[in-house]
């Protein structure tokens, strides 16, 4: 694509892509790092950019690998479970147990967002792509470089986790 | 609860906006019959909700994104760039053809001063200004070249004035000298100096060219050559003399 268009397809896309990188990173700083360089990196790629294709999904995969080269990225990686990956089958049959049903209401929007931040940054992300940025799951096997069925099975699990984080949370609440 | 053959992710599926219309019609079907799910289904509709807040949770501050505009801006630059390498290919083109002017300019200025001394030496009538005295040749100058310059003392000399006239050297108006010597006659050409006037001649040393010996040379704003077909020495000589009255 002509780098011509780059500023009026990318800009509108700058909020979310901020948000997305602070949610990954914690903090400001680390976040105008990431989405100064995804910029940078989809500026000089843009003319390889296909018109027709996915630019929301091609600029948060940038954004999504620049964020695991980088230093929180890396240290978030080394987190991440090597049996995470297994089969989606076994997460089929994993039913959580929903004690927690009664505190999800609009009222604990904060302790969900808390525990949002707590869960493992590669369950975060396969989060806020499907739930914040409504993304299909073409499009975050796309952002993520995953077979589809690993993002379903790992959006399974990454929903269980933040519910398990919702309970230790709602628990921790209730003894205070 | 039991005998519900739904699963987590099919359910996820269905939420997401995932499953086909038929199946999610049957799914929906399933969800209002099926205690677990429809349970299941609410807090995952409320943990959905609950996370849109997550949306826009950080914004980044106006001064961030009037850096990242201004990064991604830089097309536009690129857009001017391109008018910038076009001056800059126009600029190459024109440096091109006045190096290939000048040098055009090089190989005619001996031939051009050559011609003009040759057409002085066969003219029945070579000078403009008859005069062996320069009081009389420099004044008569005044006017019709945009310069002036001295004329050597020649008293002891074996070099005679035999007068001047006005030439053209590149389309400048230049002095023509000329001067004899053992019946031999040598041009001086004077004008002002200016880029490519000298041409391919060398200054500095006397040149043999063809039947003549050429010496050409510039003070601060005035071009010199002198030729002739009489011996090197005479030509230095005359130099010599002239480049002392033009000190
Ligand atoms: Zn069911």
């Amino acid at each position: 694509m002509d780098p011509e268009f780059f500023e009026q397809l990318a800009m509108p896309l700058f909020d979310s892509l901020y948000n997305f990188a602070h949610w990954l990173t914690g903090n400001r700083v680390d976040a105008e790092d990431l989405v100064q360089e995804t910029y940078a990196k989809a500026l000089k790629g843009f003319k390889s950019f296909q018109d027709g294709t996915n630019l929301r999904a091609w600029m948060f995969r940038i954004l999504r690998n620049t964020f695991l080269t980088s230093r929180t990225g890396l240290m978030a990686r080394n987190t991440l479970s090597f049996e995470e990956e297994s089969e989606e089958a076994e997460v089929r049959s994993a039913q959580v147990v929903t004690p927690e049903s009664v505190l999800l209401r609009n009222e604990n929007q904060q302790m969900v967002l808390d525990a949002l931040a707590a869960v493992p940054v590669h369950y975060r992300e396969i989060i806020l792509l499907c739930e914040v940025e409504e993304l299909s799951y073409r499009e975050i096997a796309e952002v993520l470089s995953l077979p589809i069925g690993t993002v379903m099975s790992r959006l399974s699990r990454a929903r269980n986790s933040l519910r398990q984080m919702l309970a230790a949370k709602q628990s921790a609440r209730a003894t205070v | 609860m039991k005998n519900c053959d739904w699963d987590a992710i099919t359910l996820a599926q269905y939420l997401d906006g995932e499953l086909a219309p038929d199946q999610a019609s049957r799914m929906e079907q399933h969800i209002s019959d099926c205690p677990h799910c429809s349970a299941e289904v609410s807090v995952l509709v409320s943990m959905k909700r609950s996370l849109r807040a997550a949306d826009r949770h950080f914004t980044p501050t106006a001064e961030f994104r009037r850096k990242i505009q201004q990064q991604v801006s830089r097309p536009q630059s690129k857009w001017n760039m391109r008018f910038v390498w076009a001056f800059a290919m126009l600029a190459v083109v024109l440096i091109l053809s006045i190096v290939w002017l000048v040098r055009s300019r090089r190989v005619d200025t001996f031939s051009e001063v050559a011609d003009l001394h040759v057409s002085t030496l066969a003219s029945t009538n070579p000078v403009d200004v008859i005069s062996t005295d320069r009081h009389t040749v420099k004044p008569w100058f005044q006017g019709r070249i945009p310069f002036s310059f001295n004329l050597p003392e020649l008293a002891g000399t074996e070099f005679t004035l035999l007068g001047g006239r006005v030439v053209y050297l590149h389309q400048q108006p230049g002095a023509q000298l000329i001067f004899t010597v053992r019946q031999h006659k040598i041009s001086v050409l004077i004008y002002r100096e200016s880029a490519g006037l000298a041409g391919d001649l060398t200054d500095g040393n006397v040149e043999r060219r063809h039947a003549f010996n050429v010496a050409a040379w510039k003070t601060q704003d005035l071009r010199f050559i002198v030729i002739g077909d009489v011996d090197v020495d005479e030509i230095r000589k005359l130099t010599q003399l002239i480049q002392i009255a033009n000190k």
